[in-house]
């Protein structure tokens, strides 16, 4: 197999460059391409710098552009890849070194979606809440943060400062439709700009990418609903 | 070497869990407080425990009582557990789980609107007597839910984070206490000292020692080594769980609650064997499963061309089961072997898991040495994996080690609060003392890579190591790991020395870390001459109440003692010693 990889290193490299490693896809212990990354870092250079942690695709650290679409490394099965392989840092981010790129607009994002349940209970006890309540959460809460989504989406690109991203919108939601939640009304009063919610313009990037499986545009299209009714 | 100072009242290492719990603690306290990370918080490997967290909450049999979980503990810790601590978690319990459902974790509910709670291996109401729905469940992603929202309530609260930066080492004055920390920030390269007078450990676990492990690339051990460079002592090293049930092949988690929600484990021949070996059957205590699942193995029940490993099989669950309660594994299982569960067992082995051992503590989080009698170590916590309160003893019960990691979290931060003392003094050499062993990595330019270094130590460990030892092959395995860690002190280097992310600088660290926990592992598997929990000795097969019922101690100068297992609880009286099963 042969694997490009877009190289940059700031403290020597003028410009990114691809750098070409191939590889005996026998030699590797794993099945999967974080496992074909670790192999090139153990063997061939151990400066190519990547983000990695859990390697079962549940920490979310390690989103890369493979081939085009953004996707998990450890979650990219070897086999179903063709002969050549081409790497790049998750598009749209500012590059900090080889495919580690810098993240903090995108929690910027995050955060501007208050991510965190406001109910002020009291009680020392449970909140009650039903299972079709708590079934609205299916498919929010599951999102594991590696950027995937939001680095393909066009509207992101154009205004990152301004629109909030499918990642930020999808956590949005899973606040808004959280029935403990009591700041409904101020959390669907944010979307009253231009930008926040509605400078989505259903390229549906994100669900094509997400590697969790998730439907940031579904989100988006509910989040407007209730916005819309709340007016 | 050109080095910042940053100073705060307290500073937390580690993003995960136990951190976060800690830092949201201290955060109400008024001081000047700072997380230090090396990775995003939410990367943490708190994210990947899934089944869920333990709490005598009752929804699901009303009687259930937290002295039924305080027993269960025990007896599952084989006694190793100090007792003061383990009433302290389980008794906390109900309440740090309501702690988190008011923080916005999403529990999966029961009909009635309540926490969800699902079985568990070891656990029992009327001590023992009766099987027990404890274990309360987001799905089987609980760990996930659980640090996302600690992450989230800690955005809410404006804590101070240091993300990707690595801590290298303890700084200590002249007076022995511990005043901060030495650290590099990985995006720029830039070194600081920061200045606390209180520091708290909360790094994680260290199963990367092992070739084969559910755990994370980041669990290395940082704080455990980092506690050994300090002239501090590690506890219970060889108390390793190996979890009955990795994905053959990667190693990755496939949860406990598959067998908790009905999934079964099944030989080569095709037979549920389980219950030949306990009568709790499938959700037996993990040592016990594992164990009995080697057995199978050894005796050529195994699973596969090789017969190296067994069957999970969930193939006779519902589908409403699958999907609602199971379906973080079903996606596993059919990412990394292709298999959808519904129609195909998963193929699962005993693999390296969980740390019981770790930094000894008080339930009070206070990191101690000892020395006839116990010491606080001033200005120094632990909290989560890396610490051994001892809660776990010889074997934790499954969905114990989020609840350990909320309950000592939030106790360290407790205790901060109300420990007032002033600053310490610490001078430049002290500063530079906490420096050095980094700049000696740094100034290396030729000798070893680092990285030939790595599959040599796993692949000693498991082999010597594993769920079953014996004196010849542990002593084999302590030569051959002391001689990889004197030859790594003396050549093992990296090329690159590059600022910006240089992952290679970090991951030379984080490895010469794991030599110095897998020596102490070795160290203290072979000192213990009986099998207790997840420590199985052929060559002393019953547990040794007599010589044995003790911590160990293990410095990284290979100083070997022994200290008291807290059998006092304070308001219940002691679980007395008997046999498990």
């Amino acid at each position: 197999m042969e694997i490009k990889i877009q190289r940059y290193n700031p403290d020597k490299d003028n410009q990114p460059y691809m750098a070409n490693y191939e590889i005996d896809i026998d030699s590797i212990e794993g099945v999967m391409l974080l496992d074909a990354l670790e192999y090139i870092k153990t063997n061939i250079d151990s400066s190519l710098a990547i983000r990695r942690s859990c390697g079962g695709g549940i920490c979310g650290s390690d989103g890369m552009n493979v081939n085009g679409k953004n996707g998990l490394a450890c979650q990219t099965q070897l086999k179903n890849l063709p002969n050549k392989v081409v790497i790049y840092p998750l598009v749209s981010m500012p590059i900090i070194r080889d495919l580690v790129v810098d993240m903090s607009q995108f929690y910027a994002q995050y955060e501007m979606a208050e991510p965190f349940l406001q109910s002020n209970v009291k009680s020392d006890k449970e909140q009650l809440q039903s299972i079709e309540d708590r079934s609205k959460l299916d498919g929010l809460y599951e999102c594991i943060m590696c950027g995937c989504c939001t680095s393909a989406c066009p509207s992101s690109w154009w205004n990152p400062d301004k629109f909030m991203g499918p990642q930020a919108l999808l956590t949005a939601a899973r606040f808004v439709f959280d029935s403990r939640d009591q700041y409904r009304k101020q959390r669907l009063k944010l979307f009253d700009d231009r930008y926040r919610l509605y400078r989505c313009r259903g390229v549906f990037n994100c669900v094509s990418v997400c590697p969790k499986g998730l439907n940031p545009t579904e989100a988006i299209s509910k989040l407007r609903k209730a916005h819309a009714e709340s007016e | 070497m050109d080095i910042d100072t940053k100073t705060f009242d307290v500073i937390v290492i580690g993003g995960g869990g136990a951190g976060l719990r800690c830092a949201l603690e201290l955060g109400k306290s008024g001081k000047k407080i700072a997380v230090i990370s090396k990775v995003f918080p939410t990367r943490s490997h708190t994210v990947a425990a899934q089944g869920g967290i333990n709490a005598a909450l009752g929804n699901v049999q009303s009687d259930d009582d937290w002295r039924f979980h305080f027993y269960d503990t025990v007896l599952g810790s084989d006694f190793l557990g100090d007792q003061d601590a383990i009433e302290h978690m389980c008794k906390e319990a109900p309440k740090t789980v309501i702690e988190l459902e008011h923080m916005g974790m999403p529990f999966s509910r029961d009909a009635h609107g309540k926490i969800y709670q699902r079985a568990f291996g070891g656990q029992s109401r009327f001590y023992g007597k009766e099987k027990v729905k404890r274990t309360c469940a987001v799905s089987d992603r609980t760990g996930h839910a659980l640090l996302q929202t600690l992450y989230q309530q800690n955005v809410r609260y404006r804590t101070k984070f240091f993300n990707e930066w690595f801590v290298f080492d303890l700084v200590k004055n002249k007076s022995g206490k511990i005043v901060g920390v030495s650290a590099i920030d990985v995006v720029t390269g830039k070194l600081c000292f920061f200045k606390a007078k209180h520091t708290v450990l909360a790094t994680g676990g260290a199963g990367r020692i092992f070739y084969s492990s559910t755990n994370a690339y980041i669990c290395t051990g940082d704080g455990l080594a980092m506690n050994l460079r300090a002239g501090l002592p590690l506890q219970d090293m060889e108390m390793w769980q190996f979890h009955p049930t990795g994905l053959y092949g990667s190693g990755i988690l496939i949860s406990e609650a598959t067998r908790g929600e009905g999934g079964r484990l099944m030989n080569g021949d095709g037979q549920y064997y389980m219950q030949n070996y306990s009568d709790q059957g499938d959700l037996a205590c993990r040592d016990i499963v594992s164990r009995s699942t080697m057995e199978e193995i050894i005796k050529d029940r195994g699973c596969g061309v090789k017969k190296d490993h067994v069957l999970l099989d969930l193939r006779h669950l519902s589908e409403e089961v699958i999907m609602k309660k199971l379906p973080g594994i079903t996606e596993i299982s059919q990412v990394y072997t292709n298999i959808d569960p519904r129609k195909e067992p998963i193929p699962v082995v005993p693999t390296a898991h969980y740390l019981m051992g770790g930094i000894p503590t008080n339930r009070f989080g206070q990191v101690i040495d000892h020395d006839k009698q116990d010491k606080v170590v001033e200005g120094l916590y632990a909290c989560g994996e890396c610490a051994c309160v001892s809660v776990h003893g010889a074997n934790r019960l499954g969905a114990n080690s989020l609840l350990d990691i909320v309950v000592f979290g939030k106790a360290c931060g407790e205790h901060i609060s109300t420990n007032n003392i002033d600053a310490n003094d610490v001078s430049d050499s002290d500063i530079e003392a906490g420096f050095s062993n980094y700049a000696r990595m740094e100034a290396r330019q030729k000798g070893k890579l680092f990285v030939a270094f790595r599959e040599p130590m796993q692949k000693i460990m498991q082999d010597h190591f594993g769920v079953y030892r014996t004196e010849d092959k542990m002593k084999e395995g302590l030569d051959a790991i002391i001689n990889l860690r004197t030859e790594y002190e003396k050549s093992a280097y990296y090329e690159d020395k590059s600022a910006v992310f240089n992952t290679a600088r970090i991951e030379a660290l984080e490895l010469q870390n794991l030599m110095d926990v897998a020596v102490s592992t070795a160290i203290a598997a072979l000192e213990r001459q009986e099998s207790r929990g997840a420590h199985s000795r052929i060559d002393y097969p019953s547990r040794d109440d007599k010589n044995w019922l003790c911590h160990s101690l293990v410095y990284r100068n290979s100083d070997y003692k022994k200290r008291p297992v807290n059998c006092r609880p304070l308001e219940i009286k002691p679980i007395e010693l008997k046999e498990r099963e």
